[in-house]
């Protein structure tokens, strides 16, 4: 059965650690952070840190390396652009998957809340193992195939019409926010590609130069790859970057009915 | 496909047992279909039990009786359960992670929805073909 409980080793243990404001802060703000450890055996917790904001920049991911640098370097969590293209930062916030870079911390009131992307196993902290994820979008052979010969000393043309529809397809940039808010994931995503993969499977189907569609989809044409998707719709709910993954599994179905 | 951050075992389980076309996309038509049907027939089903004089027993067999109430209502017997059918099996496909439970359950809610059938469809031939006074 899909499992709803915590396993006992996973279930929080309520001695966390509290890291108070340094003296004179009149404008701070409490982080709870979850917190895991492959190399001591305890459970996980929460710390709590108390930041001065006045000393402190305007994003969660800016409070996140503020505690690393200044209060506690043991935190571990994936960034690198910190400004929403990357994708590494991504991680739950006050219940809603995002990328902590272009979170605000004026959007949320009171304690802000940060636990690791949902459902996955946790390497460490706020560091899920993304392996499975990339291995799924490895097997939807996320690049250009094609069984006409290559133009002579061309590339291959494509229209703005036809570019225009990779529009809300291409600006993907694999943060797992939307598969990992999936429960069609949660519970299936050893089988279920999940909604961020299904996206980028649309992208090439949607492509006008792609010349392997009908086999793209031969490999999608599966109860558990696609077909576990029943429009939920927290993909589209989260996205950090406003696309609607939901849509792009929809016209996969659909192109499937069409060939049926 | 492997890449070098990718161990080939990661790989393995990403592609399985490899996509499985067997029926997929008919399973997904069938059920929006029988949908649209369960909508219209059940639909007709309330209404027409709504505009009856009365509830009593020969008023039911005389309505039951005509054709273009018995075939309608042979329909609703084959169409609910059928889509029952094959909802639940989408359910247990989404909750129920031991192959062997999810095959056992399937196999008793395909059981369970050909006899619920098979009897509503005995029932109404028994009421629409039957001697009305027996």
């Amino acid at each position: 059965m899909a499992t709803f409980t915590l396993p006992r080793n996973s279930r929080i243990s309520p001695r966390g650690r509290h890291f108070p404001a340094p003296a004179g802060a009149t404008r701070t703000r409490i982080f709870r952070v979850y917190r895991w450890s492959p190399d001591d055996g305890a459970n996980p917790r929460f710390d709590t840190y108390e930041i001065d904001l006045d000393s402190c920049g305007p994003m969660v991911l800016d409070a996140l390396i503020k505690i690393k640098g200044e209060v506690d370097s043991t935190l571990t969590f994936r960034r690198s652009c910190r400004e929403g293209i990357c994708g590494s930062c991504a991680m739950n916030i006050d219940g809603s998957n995002t990328l902590a870079c272009t979170r605000a911390i004026a959007d949320s009131q009171g304690p802000i809340t940060i636990t690791p992307l949902p459902h996955m196993e946790i390497i460490k902290d706020l560091v899920p193992d993304m392996r499975h994820f990339y291995a799924q979008y490895a097997s939807i052979r996320p690049w250009l195939q094609t069984v006409s010969p290559t133009p002579n000393m061309k590339e291959r043309l494509q229209s703005p019409e036809d570019r225009a529809r990779l529009d809300g397809l291409y600006e993907c940039i694999l943060c797992a926010c939307c598969s990992t808010s999936c429960p069609s994931y949660w519970w299936n995503g050893d089988r279920f590609l999940g909604p961020a993969i299904l996206l980028q499977a649309y992208r090439w189907l949607a492509d006008s130069r792609d010349e392997m569609t009908g086999e793209r989809l031969d490999q999608l044409e599966d109860a558990f790859r696609l077909y576990r998707c029943h429009t939920i719709m927290n993909c589209a709910t989260v996205c950090p970057k406003g696309l609607n993954p939901a849509k792009a599994i929809a016209e996969i179905k659909k192109m499937m009915a069409a060939r049926a | 496909m492997a890449t070098d951050f990718l161990s080939a075992s990661d790989t393995k389980r990403a592609r399985g047992l490899g996509a499985s076309p067997a029926h997929v996309v008919a399973h997904w038509k069938a059920q929006r279909v029988t949908a649209v049907a369960n909508l219209a027939l059940l639909a007709w089903f309330l209404g027409s039990l709504l505009m009856l004089p009365a509830f009593d027993h020969a008023t039911i067999v005389a309505w039951a009786r005509q054709p273009l109430v018995a075939i309608p209502l042979a329909l609703v017997s084959i169409s609910t359960p059928w889509h029952m059918r094959l909802g639940v099996q989408v359910v247990l496909e989404d909750y129920v992670k031991s192959e062997g439970t999810r095959f056992v359950a399937n196999l008793a809610v395909t059981f369970y929805a050909v006899v619920v059938g098979a009897v509503a469809l005995w029932a109404i031939l028994t009421l629409a073909l039957g001697n009305p006074n027996g």
